[in-house]
């Protein structure tokens, strides 16, 4: 493909990078014991929550920064952050009169109506807009069915020996450099319980934004499903466009319990950066689910096409015999992007699965890496693997690569491992072109197709929004 | 009657080779031309450039179709337009089922005309008709497009394509290559099933046995980027006892 077609990249609008004006209630940029203290406050938590992010930021302090990815970003200076900005008024749980309209239409301009009678139906959504959560929607008909729903900061309060019990019991606060600092600073994020025998009647999203200047993100997130349930939940996030790069270090924890089923979507379009690379959003999180009983099943579905830099892996860890986790994502990256993600799959239990489909688009001058484990440890008997790591090209400026691990110390264990590298040719483009597609419509077309196997994972309504965002992100990739 | 093409003193070649050396061709509504000639003497260049692959450059002459400037258009307006290329090798695209690709193609050269999308289940029931025609089982319109195909399966599905669009200016490149016998009725009786008072048909093929299904109205015989010499179907039967040869000893190319 030639130069110039790729130059052709400067058309590509991000779509949400309007700032609200917002009145907002910061602290001063930094971290030290008493921001800590002061965010502990804020938030009115327990003591014992206090003492459990001052031990993560001595932890944190110890730690250092690690360097193993292939995604390349000058030192974080983490006293240059912002660690709680929230709007000042606080809207009550209740009434939706109260919020700032600001506020409301920031949400409504994202197309996440907070009015529950203008959502889609079917969705209970958490709204986090850079420290806090401003609103959960249908709490009072996800009550009747005893499912819990809420903010973190609201589940600390209202059910701490849930938030007690399983905080940090999937990633330990020393899992790795961000995830302790997430344990000490982490902000708001949603808290979701499904108690037995419950099947989640409506899919549960929560949105992120970060709206707020030189402010990092960091939310905590953590789903129970306790035995024999199901929970569908979906996570989507936008920020604004600032020439600054912004830190978002989020922490996500799943446990399913014994039968029990999670299934967790991201839609990930956080700022990317202009197309000279200039600011963006660095999205460094650590997910991971623990598929703690026998036949219990963890999900991991995941559309990225924001960010500057993404550096994550959904992982699960399947303890429980029979127990089975899934990790299907399409990461697309344009202009300078980085992407470095992928899954681990820990297999202890006894004749567990996991499938890992993985497609890479990289197009522009950025660079796409799929890294992958696989560990089987001495008790996992009979358990298999299959893996699927595709990459696509679009140009000649790009990158692709995989490193996929894999680590077995039980010789019944089967693995299966498939990769391809293809590119979108002239041929192809030119075939389309001849039966009247233009090249916009055929590049989204075969990114579409490219993606099905991912796409089709989603819940319905966010798969189609999903496949435009894909459409979208590749805009003006080929001329 | 107005012609429906009209190429004039056509040169042009690829990177910096001059391919075609000025070729004059007109086709009327309701015709099919044959374009003969051995391997290298610029049949597939001919095509392509019809078509608008961007890698042709065309160096003069003129191509007029339907009273337009043909070579002022982009690929797709060409398509939109009505021109129809069935490729020697078509391309595989994995996850976008037959099916799908074709209404996306259908719909986008509807909408440029200013048409609705057709309604799905008139849509169904044109894709059944029109794969019948090349006898394809329509459990191919779910399989991504062309993807595990063979080679027959594969050019059927060219002209299962050409019977959906509709085209008014259907370009065959070397659509008979690499076809049994069986394969090439299948695809002949395809192409004939879509021959119309109002379309025209550009048939580049390399031998004469696909001549003997497709009837053309006009051969000619293309060598060294020439139209060397024209004729009725008859033409195509001598071409095919005495070679391409006799042309050159004759001195009719220099």
């Amino acid at each position: 493909m030639s130069q110039e077609l790729i130059d052709d990249v400067v058309g590509r609008e991000y779509e949400y990078g309007f700032v609200s004006d917002i009145d907002q209630e910061l602290i001063a940029k930094g971290l030290s014991p008493d921001v800590i203290h002061f965010i502990s406050n804020k938030k009115e938590e327990p003591e014992w929550m206090l003492e459990w992010r001052l031990k993560a930021y001595e932890q944190w302090l110890r730690m250092k920064h690690p360097h193993w990815s292939n995604v390349h970003f000058p030192p974080v200076d983490f006293q240059e952050i912002i660690y709680w900005a929230a709007p000042k008024k606080k809207p009550t749980l209740n009434s939706l009169d109260e919020v700032d309209p600001e506020l409301l239409n920031t949400f409504k301009k994202l197309g996440i109506p907070l009015d529950e009678q203008k959502q889609l139906a079917g969705v209970a959504v958490d709204a986090v807009l850079d420290s806090v959560s401003v609103k959960t929607t249908f709490q009072k008909a996800l009550a009747e069915k005893g499912v819990i729903f809420s903010s973190m900061s609201d589940a600390i309060k209202n059910h701490p020996d849930l938030v007690r019990k399983y905080l940090g019991s999937v990633v330990p606060v020393t899992d790795n450099f961000y995830a302790a600092l997430n344990s000490a600073v982490f902000s708001d994020g949603s808290f979701v319980y499904v108690p037995k025998g419950v099947r989640c009647p409506m899919e549960l999203s929560t949105y992120f934004r970060i709206n707020a200047k030189n402010t990092g993100q960091f939310e905590r997130t953590l789903i129970i499903a306790d035995e024999g349930s199901y929970v569908s939940y979906l996570e989507g996030c936008t920020a604004p466009q600032r020439d600054e790069n912004q830190l978002h270090a989020a922490v996500v924890e799943l446990v399913a319990h014994a039968h029990a089923e999670i299934k967790y979507s991201t839609v990930q379009n956080w700022f990317p950066g202009d197309k000279d690379g200039n600011g963006g959003v660095y999205n460094f999180v650590t997910k991971r689910g623990l598929c703690e009983g026998a036949k219990s099943k963890i999900s991991w579905t995941q559309v990225e096409t924001g960010s500057a830099i993404t550096w994550k892996y959904p992982s699960v860890v399947l303890k429980g015999d029979e127990s089975v986790g899934e990790f299907y994502s399409v990461a697309v990256t344009a202009n300078y992007q980085q992407a470095d993600t992928g899954t681990k799959m820990t297999h202890i239990g006894k004749n567990t699965r996991s499938r890992i489909v993985s497609k890479g688009i990289s197009a522009g001058k950025s660079q796409n890496s799929y890294r992958g484990l696989v560990r089987f440890n001495s008790k996992a008997d009979n358990s298999r693997n299959y893996s699927q790591c595709d990459s696509l090209l679009i140009g000649d400026q790009c990158g692709a690569h995989t490193f996929p691990y894999l680590e077995t110390a039980n010789p019944t264990c089967t693995v299966e491992h498939e990769a391809t590298t293809s590119k979108i040719g002239e041929d192809i483009l030119f075939y389309c072109n001849q039966r009247g597609l233009d090249t916009e419509k055929a590049v989204a077309l075969i990114v579409n197709g490219y993606a099905k196997e991912v796409l089709n994972n989603l819940p319905m309504e966010f798969a189609v929004e999903a496949q435009k965002l894909l459409a979208i992100s590749l805009e003006g990739s080929v001329g | 009657m107005k012609p429906l093409l009209i190429i004039d003193q056509l040169r042009a070649g690829i990177e910096g080779r001059e391919i075609l050396k000025g070729i004059s061709l007109t086709v009327n509504p309701g015709e099919v031309h044959a374009i003969m000639g051995p391997n290298g003497s610029g049949k597939s260049t001919l095509a392509s450039v019809l078509s608008g692959r961007s890698e042709y450059e065309v160096i003069s002459g003129s191509v007029t179709y339907n009273g337009e400037d043909l070579l002022e258009k982009a690929p797709e307006e060409r398509a939109q337009a009505g021109v129809f290329q069935a490729f020697q090798y078509p391309v595989e695209i994995p996850g976008v089922s037959t099916a799908n690709f074709v209404r996306t193609s259908l719909n986008a050269i509807r909408a440029a005309r200013g048409e609705e999308p057709l309604d799905p289940s008139a849509f169904l029931m044109r894709m059944k008709e029109r794969m019948a025609l090349v006898e394809l089982d329509p459990s191919f319109l779910q399989r991504s497009l062309n993807e595990g195909f063979s080679g027959g399966e594969k050019k059927r599905n060219e002209i299962f394509q050409m019977a959906m669009l509709e085209p008014t200016l259907a370009i065959l490149d070397e659509t008979d290559s690499g076809l049994d016998i069986d394969a090439l009725r299948i695809v002949a009786n395809g192409v004939n099933a879509l021959r119309t008072p109002n379309n025209a048909m550009v048939v580049i093929t390399h031998y004469q046995r696909l001549l003997n299904y497709i009837v053309p109205d006009v051969v000619h015989v293309l060598m060294d980027g020439q139209l060397v010499l024209s004729g009725n179907k008859d033409l195509a039967l001598e071409l095919e006892a005495k070679g391409y040869d006799w042309l050159r000893n004759d001195g009719v190319v220099a």
